[in-house]
Parts: structure tokens; sequence; C-alpha cells
């Protein structure tokens, strides 16, 4: 015999490894078993089978890997003795999960225990089968299953009745050969069959709309009764729970009837008083009382019903929540949430209670009554609860406050009757919470702000006393920075007083020294030292006094280690050395941010999948999205009269402005801008690191006129990578004309395109009577993963094209970078066309092909034309 | 449906697993990391319930012992209290008086029960005098085939001495 199996039996190895002091002893002898184990699994030894497979079942609930154990368990399964078998399944749903193939192997020893003599193995076949089978063997083992729902014993029916649910679940196809036989369950007596035969009922309905409508139909009156029966039953001691007779019964009827009586006023009719009875009869002073309320309260808000039933309900859940027991509130507040959808009013009645469950002490009830007082909050009320929440906020754990934040934030923006309320709220959430405010929410803070003209003095000085006294706010730090570069003018002369307000006196110093303390917080990340130096450029024109002063710090950041950083101040540098006299042109005040096409972007951009960027959902795709393109030839187009209206996007607008676009797409071009003056134009310019037109020497005017002359190099501005040759080209003295070289180097496209596109054939896009789409592939060198696409537009009507734009969409392992197009005319009759540089990055490069749904929008006759097109066609290996 | 049952010892030990639904052993070993951590810091007069992965956990202490059960959002949590308290006063019955080290030594009895009670992740039996005679006749059962296993082995002895 082995001399390891004979060693210990069970008992001894639990107790061995109880015994240990230490995760390494319980490990060691944990090694020492299993290395036992897998001898005497190897010299097949049949009489320590079950004990091997017993130690392994616990190991395993140790969390060790027990593998090398599957093939005992089919063994023991095999063999003939119940004993076996019981230890054998036992370790079989243990062991494996639906997953594992060796599962397979079980299907025929599970066939033939299920046709077995013996009741108990077929009891433990069905038991295996009901937990762990696969799609595979439900297909296979449905029919026994089924003859089983009519065994003698009803111990089996009930099992047998249970496994058809997970075989139902697994495949659905399946559900019409049990509708009868399950039907036939709904009239036994035995309360295990009944309430398994109901629960596969509901099961059933859920997955096949041929049973709910037979159910409905044949067994509605039925359940009623046995519903009815229960509930009057006299005191059974077998069933009977701190009063009621067998909950659980109880408790599935009236769920299966909900799903009955959905959507079908009939049987919800036939259903209202057994419904009455429940609700008013029903002891509610235990847990088992109570959970019959609840599933009650539930199927009487899921049914069709006049409403009488309705205030019961309501009334009940309203004892509910005044319960002192927390589980009771916690499934009030649940139920609650579902009853504001029919009636908000008499909800409404138990607000206060709901806000006091906000601040409990439980964070499964507050996360339960914040969601309930959302649903909640409406014109009349917001004011005070939205007071109420933010005092609590002061108060409420860590955990709990992102929450909370994301909450008020929301419906503060929600229910913004006035703008000064509004900003009142926000300050003070961001000086609570500002870090757990998300971005798109202090975005659309300064947005208003922006809009809100007479409230700039009033909020500038409100958010410098707030960053006084909080400055661990990084939110709160950006928005202040943000409103004080942009109206430090207002903070220091105390413009647009408001008489709410108290005086302040703050010297222009000490505007300087907030920006300051702003840069040089040792927790301040990237963005907010960003904006804070633009912030230092805008206060350095608006305080002359101060600009060495400002120098100075900026200065300080020339050998930041953060490109972004050293870029930016020395450009900014740079700026206010040589040029004082364009940088009061530079940095005057923003234009008012559009709030309606701001608030539309976020909508929009929310819930689509456009998106490529696949990281936070401030990173706003820059390139895909349609307003992208468009303005390019506007800004170009200054002089000429048909300007339309830029539709430009706010949130990259705001980033841009911000100029702390630091997503990993090139920074977007002063494209967004609207052509509205030049400084602005300039303004973004020098936001992305372009002080090149300043260098020039030209005024902004002869920049502009200048580009006009050569349209294609300027817009391929956009697609600059290196941003710090730029910088260093720019320091030679330039004219109108090194500047095209600049940019004429940086168009990547074409050139690329001639070294390395002999690989990939050029491609018709797309073509129909109007127009063609050609795309030319290239690849950049090193990354097989990116391709560089330039689509070529070619009008083929007799027609002008105006407002020309192309979109394109792709899926989420693809990841995609639209540059602007070179223009957005398309001559007539194929004279000319239009070039568009696309980078299209495949996260799934060598599996799957690039797909690519685009979308083209263009004016011709002042007709609107809008082309769709999937495009699948696209070589492999891209 | 119940997704799984878990039953952890107050040192964070597990006593007992069963899992409804497929979760790779991996996925499993973190659910039980992330869980304890969860319910064992929960003070003792919190609700019984805790929002985890889009899932419902009801929980209930009985003395060293969390038992643990994981049911959908539209679940009744109050009944899943009620089961829990179901299975411990048949394991009471059946151990007279049970207590975590019946739970350790003789875990497969205690998944026995378990496998009477529950199905496919739904209550399969709500009488605990049924389950307790069902769990009492398979007992038998193996009891036979050990004596006659004994007795076989015994008349073998015999006649080879």
């Amino acid at each position: 015999m082995n001399p390891f199996s004979s060693g210990t039996c069970l008992r001894d190895m639990i107790r061995a490894i109880r015994a240990c002091k230490t995760a390494a002893e319980e490990r060691a002898v944990v090694r020492k078993e299993c290395a036992a184990i897998r001898a005497s699994i190897n010299e097949d030894d049949q009489d320590y089978r079950h004990r091997n497979l017993a130690k392994l079942m616990f190991i395993q609930m140790l969390g060790y890997p027990t593998h090398f154990g599957q093939m005992e368990c089919l063994k023991l399964i095999a063999s003939a003795g119940f004993p076996e078998k019981r230890i054998g399944y036992l370790g079989l749903m243990l062991l494996l999960d639906e997953r594992e193939e060796v599962l397979m192997l079980v299907t025929n020893s599970l066939k033939q225990d299920l046709n077995h003599s013996n009741q108990y193995i077929v009891g433990l076949a069905l038991c295996a089968l009901g937990n762990i089978c696969s799609a595979e063997m439900a297909r296979d083992l449905a029919p026994e299953v089924e003859r089983l729902l009519q065994f003698r014993d009803p111990n089996i029916r009930k099992k047998a009745a249970l496994c058809s649910i997970r075989i139902i679940k697994k495949v659905p196809a399946l559900a019409e050969n049990f509708i009868n036989c399950a039907a036939s369950l709904l009239k036994e007596k035995h309360h295990g069959v009944l309430i398994t035969g109901v629960q596969l009922c509901a099961d059933l309905c859920k997955v096949s709309s041929e049973a709910l409508e037979y159910f409905r139909k044949k067994c509605t009156e039925g359940l009623v009764r046995t519903l009815r029966d229960i509930v009057n039953s006299p005191y059974s001691p077998e069933y009977d729970i701190s009063g009621v007779t067998d909950p659980y019964l109880h408790i599935r009827l009236l769920k299966l009837l909900r799903i009955l009586g959905q959507g079908d006023a009939d049987a919800s009719d036939r259903m209202t008083d057994i419904l009455a009875q429940v609700a008013t009869k029903t002891e509610s002073n235990k847990n088992a009382g109570n959970a019959i309320l609840y599933e009650c309260v539930e199927t009487i808000m899921s049914i069709e019903d006049d409403g009488g039933l309705r205030v019961l309900a309501i009334n009940i859940l309203g004892k509910f929540l005044s319960n002192r027991d927390n589980n009771i509130r916690y499934v009030a507040l649940n139920m609650l949430m579902r009853a504001t959808t029919l009636g908000a009013q008499a909800v409404q009645r138990h607000r206060a209670t709901i806000l006091d469950c906000v601040k409990d002490s439980d964070a499964s009830i507050r996360k339960r009554a914040l969601d309930l007082l959302y649903l909640l909050v409406n014109d009349n009320n917001v004011k005070p609860l939205i007071k109420e929440l933010i005092e609590y906020l002061e108060v409420s754990d860590q955990e709990f406050k992102g929450d909370l934040t994301a909450k008020i934030c929301s419906l503060v923006e929600k229910f913004s009757s006035e703008k000064i309320w509004y900003i009142d709220q926000m300050l003070k959430v961001l000086s609570e919470a500002g870090n757990f405010v998300k971005d798109e929410v202090w975005h659309a803070l300064i947005v208003v702000i922006s809009n809100a003209s007479d409230l700039h003095g009033y909020t500038v000085r409100a958010l410098y006393r707030a960053f006084l006294t909080s400055t661990e706010q990084e939110t709160l730090v950006r928005v202040a920075v943000w409103c004080i570069g942009e109206y430090g003018d207002m903070l220091v002369n105390n413009v647009g007083m408001l008489d709410i307000e108290d005086p302040i006196t703050v010297t222009e110093c000490d505007a300087v020294d907030a920006v300051e303390v702003a840069i040089k917080r040792h927790t301040s990340d990237l963005t907010t030292k960003a904006m804070a130096l633009i912030a230092l450029l805008k206060l350095s024109s608006r305080f002359p006094s101060y600009s060495e002063r400002i120098k100075g710090i900026i200065v300080q950041n020339k050998g930041n280690v953060v490109l972004e950083l050293q870029q930016r101040s020395i450009e900014f540098n740079r700026i206010l050395q040589k040029h004082p006299k364009f940088r009061s042109a530079l940095v005057e005040r923003m234009p008012v941010l559009d709030e309606a096409t701001f608030s539309g972007r976020r909508a929009g951009s929310l819930p689509t999948a456009i998106s490529t960027s696949s990281g936070a959902p401030s990173n706003l795709p820059n390139g895909i999205a349609k307003p992208a393109t468009a303005p390019i030839p506007d800004l170009l187009d200054l002089s000429s009269d048909d300007v339309p209206a830029p539709s430009f996007s706010g949130g990259d607008f705001l980033q841009d402005l911000l100029g702390v676009d630091l997503s990993p797409t090139p920074a977007p071009s002063g494209a967004d801008m609207p052509p509205k003056a030049s400084t602005d134009v300039l303004l973004d310019l020098l936001s992305i690191g372009m002080p090149l037109p300043v260098q020039t020497g030209l005024s902004a005017s002869d920049i502009l006129s200048s580009s006009q002359d050569d349209k294609a190099p300027f817009v391929n501005f956009n697609g600059l990578a290196s941003l710090s040759s730029l910088s260093a080209n720019a320091t030679s003295p330039a004219n109108a004309a090194p500047m095209m070289d600049l940019l004429d180097g940086r168009g990547p496209g074409p050139q690329k395109s001639e070294e390395n596109d002999q690989a990939y054939p050029s491609l018709v896009a797309y073509e129909s009577s109007s127009l063609r789409v050609m795309f030319n592939f290239s690849k950049q060198r090193g990354s097989p993963q990116t391709t560089l696409i330039q689509a070529t537009f070619t009008n083929l009507s007799s027609n002008v094209y105006n407002d020309f734009l192309f979109q394109a969409a792709v899926p989420k392992f693809l990841q995609l970078h639209l540059d602007p197009a070179s223009s957005n005319t398309l001559p007539a009759s194929g004279d000319g066309s239009i070039t568009q540089n696309l980078k299209v990055t495949n996260s799934q490069h060598g599996k799957k092909s690039l797909v690519m749904r685009v979308r083209i929008a263009y004016k011709t006759n002042n007709k609107d034309v809008l082309e769709e097109r999937q495009i699948n066609n696209f070589p492999q290996n891209l | 449906m119940i997704h799984f049952v878990l039953l952890i010892s107050r040192q964070g030990k597990v006593r007992l697993t069963k899992w409804y639904s497929p979760y790779s052993q991996k996925e499993r070993t973190k659910v039980i990391r992330e869980l304890g951590g969860v319910i064992l810091n929960r003070g003792p007069k919190l609700c019984n319930f805790v929002d985890w992965r889009g899932f419902k956990v009801v929980y209930k202490r009985y003395a060293s012992l969390y038992f643990c059960m994981c049911i959908d959002q539209d679940d009744n949590e109050l009944e899943v209290l009620e089961i829990i308290h179901h299975y411990v006063e048949i394991l009471d019955r059946y151990f007279g008086s049970v207590c975590e080290l019946d739970l350790i030594f003789n875990f497969h009895k205690a998944y026995y029960i378990l496998d009477e009670l529950l199905l496919a992740g739904e209550l399969q039996e709500s009488s605990k005098k049924t389950v307790a005679r069902l769990i009492a006749a398979q007992d038998s059962l193996v009891e036979t085939a050990k004596e006659q296993a004994s007795s076989i082995s015994n008349i073998i002895a015999q006649a080879t001495k």
C-alpha cells in the first residue's frame, strides 16, 4: 500500500491545518496532504478515494488549487454505491463549474443516475444537474428531467422542478416543453412541490411569452385560490414561522401573481381582493410577516390597479419607514423609489423621514435614501433640500461624499432658476468637497459664470474668499484661478458690488499671491498648474505694475520636468519680454461661452458610443464629432461675407480656452474658435503653443490674411505634434515665408503615404452619383496598429457643395482621430477635391479588420444633404 | 435567485461556499475577500443588506459565523433573511445546538443539508421536518452500506485467515 495514503484521516487533516499558527505552516501542511492525495490518485487507490475527495473539498475551501481531483469525482460518481455517489456529486458541485470541459464526461453517468431505481440517487443527480449544468447538458438531459416532474415521490418532483428552472435559463428554447408539467405542479398539495412549481412557472414566464399567456389564462384563478387557502389556513406546526403559515409559499405566490397581473387588467382585477386581504391581515411585528407585506406591496405597485390598493401599499411603506429596524427601513426606501414613478405625491409626505435616512449611520440606508431623495426633489422643495444636503456634506463620511456631491451638483444644475443661487451652491460644494466634483461639472460652472456678466465681480470675490480658506479642494482652486485670471481687475476694484456682499479689500499683490499659491501647491496637478500659468499671463496685463513679479513666477517653471508647463512658461515669458504691445490684446477677457452648445454637447456626447477616446469622459473626442472640421474654413475666410455661425463644441471649446487640453490627442487647433475677433483666435493659438504668429511681427490680421493665401499648409497645423521644435524655430527672425515653410514641413500625410503606401491599395470607400470618397492607406513605422488614412472627396455633380462635413465613427476596439479637412467647399464636377487625414489605431490588430461608419453632410443648391454609409471593405491587416 | 452562499467566520475564515452562478476559482477568491472585508467591518446595529456590484448581499451573524447570500436586485431581502434562519435552525436540529466546530469537521454534512434546502439558487423545501427526514434517510443508507462493506471485509478476512 502507498505509504502516504495510509496516513491521516479527514478529521486529523483538519486538526493539523487548524493547529497551524502561520500561513506558511498551513501551506506546508496542505502541500504535504496534496502530495499524498496525488500519489494516492496515481495509484488508483479505491479504498481512500472518497476520503481523498473529502480532503480536497476542505483544501479547496481554503482557496488552494484542487483541479487534479476532478477526475476522482467522476470515478466516484460512476461507482455503484450510494455513499460514493453522494460524496462524488458533492465534489463535482464544489470542485467544478459549468465552464469546465471535464463536466461533459459526467453527462452519461448523470443520465444513468436520473433513471436509477433508488430515488435518493435520482435526487443526487438532479441536485448536481440543477446546480452546475451547462447548456449542452441541459439539452441532453431535459427529457429525463421532464419525465421526473411526474415522479411518484414529491421530493423528486420538487428537485426536478428546480432543475427545470436551470435548464430553461440555459436553453430558453426548451421552455415550451415544460409549460404543461409546470401547470400541473400548481395543483399539488405538498408545499415543497408547490413552492418549486410556482417558482418554475415564474421563470417560465420570464423566458417565454407563450407561457405567460398560458398561465395567465389557465392558472390565475387557481393561484388566487391557493393563496387564499394558505392565508386562511389554520395553525400547522410544520410550516409555521412566527405565526405565519409558510411565508415562502406566500411570497412565491405573490411573485407569480405579480408577473401575471402586470400589464393585464383582467388578471389584475381577479387578484385585488386577495391582495387586499394579505395587505391588511398579515402580522407585521415579525420579519416573516414583513417579508410577505413587502412582497405584497411590490405586487400591488406592479399590477394594473385603480389606486385604492396603492394607497394601502404606500401606507404600509410609511409604517415601514418609521420602523426602528434598519432592515425594514431599507426595504421601505427601496420600494418607495419604485413607487415614485406611480405617484410622487404620496411619497412626498415622507420626505422629512427620508432626509433623516440620508444622514443615517448605515451606508446601505444612506445610499438608498439619497437615491430616493434625488427623485423627490422638485422646483418647490429644491432650496431647503439642497441646503440640508450641503450642510450634511460637511459632516458626511469620505466614501459617501462622492455620491452625495454628484447628486447635489446634478440637482443644483437641474433646478437652477437663478444664476446667483446656482453659483453660490456650487461654490459651497466646491469648497466642501471639490475633490469629488467631476470635470464636466466645474466646466459647466465656468460656462455659467462666464454668461453671468453682472455677477463676475461677485463670483471672483466669493471664489477668492473661498480659496483663502480652503486650498485642499483641487476643483475649487481651478475655478478660482480661472476667475482671478479673467476677472482679476474686478476682484481688486470691487466692481459690480452686490448689496448682499461684505466689502473686501484685495490688492493686486494679493491676487497675484493667490495664483502663486496655486501654482506652488504640492498637491496641484498639471491641469491646475497650467491654468495658473495662463491666469498669471492674464494678470500681467491686468496689473501692469506686477508684470515683473509675474515674469519671475513664470520663469521659475522654465525648467519644469513636465513638458507642457515648461513649454508654456517659456512661451509666456517670451510674450512678456518681447511683445508688450500685443500682450494686452492677447489676453483680453474671454468671449462669453455659449451655454446652449455646451449643454447640448454634454447631453449629446454622454450616451453615444461615438467617443473614441476610451478614457475619461472629460476628454471629449476632438476629431470625431462634427464641429471640429467645419469651422476651420471660417477661420480662414474671415473676410468673406457668408461666414456661417460656427457651431463649435462646448467641451473642446472650453478646454481650448483654458488651454488645458492635456489629452493624448494633439491639442485642438484654433479651428474651434469663433471668428469673432482676431484676438480671440490668437488667444487660442497661444494656448496651444503657437506663439509663432506673434514672433513674426505681423499684426494679427496680417497673419490671418497671409494664411488665407495658402490654406492647405495652415490647415495642417493641426497635425503639429512636436511643439517644441516649433518653439525653437519660432525664435528665428521669421516672417510669413518661413512660417509657411515650417507649416509645410509639418504636413505629414502626403509624404508619409508616398513612402509606405505601396502595401495597401487605395480604396473607393464610398461612391454615389454625386460624391466619391477615396481612402489612401499608410502605416507609421514601428506602430503596426496605427493606420494613417488620407481621405479624398471628389464632387461628381455639377453643383458646388458648401459646408462640406465628413464624420466617422468606429467601434470600441478602434481609436479614431480626425484632422481637419482641407476645405469645406467642394468645387463642382471633380474640379478639385477636399482631403482629410484620419488616424486609426486598431487595438485588435491582426484579429479584427477595420470598420467604420461615415456620414457626409453638405449643402448644395441651398439644400442640406446627408449621406451615411458603413465601410466594411477595408484591406485586411490594417 | 441566490447566486452564492458564503459562511465566513469572524476571523475571515471560509467555512462553506456554494456557487449557483458560474464563478471561476479566481473570481471566487476575490469575491470572498471583498465581501469578507465589507461584511466583517459593518457595525452590529446596521441593516443586514449590502449593495455589491449590482447585487444585494444579505447576511446575518450567528455567534461567530456570518451567513451571507447574494441575490438579485429585485429579490426579497427579508425573505432571504428568513431562509438563512431556516438553514440555521435545520443545522441546529441536526447537530444539536450547532457550533462552528461542527461545521468545520462535518462540513460535508452542512453541504448535504444545504443541498436539500436550496437547488439552482432557489428554495426547495419550507419544512424543516422534511429536510431532516431526507437527510436522516440518506445518512442511514450510507451507514448500511458501510456496515455491509465491513461485514464483507470481515468475512473475507475470516476466510483468508
